[in-house]
């Protein structure tokens, strides 16, 4: 187990979705114990990038793997995702995910 | 049945309190406010730092609001958190809405950020009185998990209205931090009937420091909002010499080591036992029923 202070930070970048129409910003969770907050914003035309900082050092394949399979399910493209979590599961991180997704796609009151 | 009040989101509070689609945020979450001293501690922070401040509509009145999210740091107050507060209120002077609402649930200060966020929340309470004694009237709503503690319980008390559930608590000193400094026999802090009996929501009602006791429900806290908007009661010398003195003989009159029953019994209250089991409608009635000795 890693003693060193301070937080990871992790990058990833999806290619080849469809892209998603003009949208507000939107927030979606909460930074507290086991959970993550996800803003969505809209990203470069191409791709579908995901900036994480995360408390828990050291799990970056287990979330290019929550990743992956998040955009098999939404293949996005001209959206940034921007996440600050402490220490959520794999299942919450794709609960809130999709939660972020089907926040787009309602149109805001 | 209407949403707890207590188990909303500082984000889902405004989005159901106010009127649907009115809320307009400053700094919002993409403006990225974050707080410069929590990565250096290896700490997450939050795009908006813990709370979301901006203007809304109130029963079709402008009123400025700020929510605390009490899952980010208990609510702690930081740098950026005490000055987006601050900012709001010194806003409202300039551009006197009908009211400030500030969704206070919060620990106090933000300890990682030391004397930042002590000046922070002196700033906030400054800020407060300073609102008050322009006219704009500022009332604060209580009933999330994490109470109201520490600096933001003094800025709840420089506010002209609280409003409170009964799960709600208001307070200087949390409870483990007064069983840590005067022993287990003075304060249990895991005796959760004792907690609430001494910092909840129905202890405020009877004892004043709290105006408007409701259901935890976020419908109950919209009502009481619009019901106390107009709302102002007088910020002067002598209001606060007429406190002080009436907290005096309450000291002075209490029985040594009271627990809140007593006290209640001491307000006047006939039936201080039941209070626990009363629901918010029980409490006003029994409030305004008491020649309280207030």
């Amino acid at each position: 187990m890693s003693t060193a202070a301070g937080m990871e930070r992790l990058q990833f970048t999806f290619r080849g979705g469809r892209r998603v129409g003009a949208f507000a910003p939107v927030l979606v969770g909460v930074v507290g114990s086991g959970n993550l907050e996800v803003l969505v914003e809209p990203g470069e035309t191409a791709s579908c990038t995901v900036d994480i900082e995360t408390s828990a050092r050291g799990f970056g394949q287990i979330w290019e793997a929550v990743l992956r399979d998040f955009h098999e399910r939404h293949p996005l493209a001209g959206v940034r995702l921007s996440i600050n979590d402490m220490g959520a599961t794999p299942a919450v991180v794709g609960l809130r995910l999709d939660q972020a997704v089907s926040s787009l796609e309602q149109p805001r009151p | 049945m209407n949403p707890s009040y207590a188990e909303c989101s500082a984000r889902e509070r405004i989005a159901r309190l106010f009127d649907p689609g009115s809320f307009h945020e400053w700094l919002p979450p993409e403006q990225r406010a974050t707080s410069p001293h929590l990565a250096q501690l290896g700490v997450p922070c939050a795009f908006d730092d813990g709370v979301a401040v901006g203007r809304a509509l109130l029963d079709e009145r402008n009123v400025f609001v700020a929510a605390q999210e009490g899952e980010f740091m208990g609510g702690g107050v930081g740098e950026v958190h005490g000055a987006k507060l601050t900012g709001l209120l010194r806003r409202a002077v300039r551009d006197r809405p009908s009211a400030v609402v500030l969704l206070a649930e919060s620990g106090g200060v933000r300890l990682h950020e030391a004397n930042a966020g002590l000046i922070g929340v002196s700033e906030v309470m400054r800020a407060v009185l300073d609102a008050r004694a322009a006219g704009i009237p500022v009332l604060v709503l209580i009933g999330g998990a994490n109470g109201c503690f520490g600096g933001m319980g003094i800025v709840a008390r420089c506010a002209d209205t609280v409003v409170m559930s009964d799960i709600g608590r208001l307070g200087m000193s949390g409870p483990e931090v007064i069983e840590a400094s005067y022993g287990v026999e003075e304060f249990d802090a895991r005796d959760r009937a004792l907690v609430w009996r001494t910092t909840g929501g129905k202890h405020r009602f009877l004892s004043g420091d709290c105006d408007v006791l409701v259901e935890d429900d976020v419908a109950a806290f919209r009502m009481a909002a619009i019901e106390c908007l107009d709302r102002r009661c007088p910020l002067s010398l002598e209001v606060l010499e007429a406190e002080h003195v009436l907290l005096g003989e309450r000291l002075h009159a209490a029985p040594a080591g009271a627990d809140a029953v007593a006290f209640w019994h001491q307000l006047g209250i006939v039936r201080a036992e039941q209070v626990s089991d009363l629901d918010a409608a029980g409490l006003r009635e029994l409030r305004a029923s008491t020649a309280l000795s207030r």
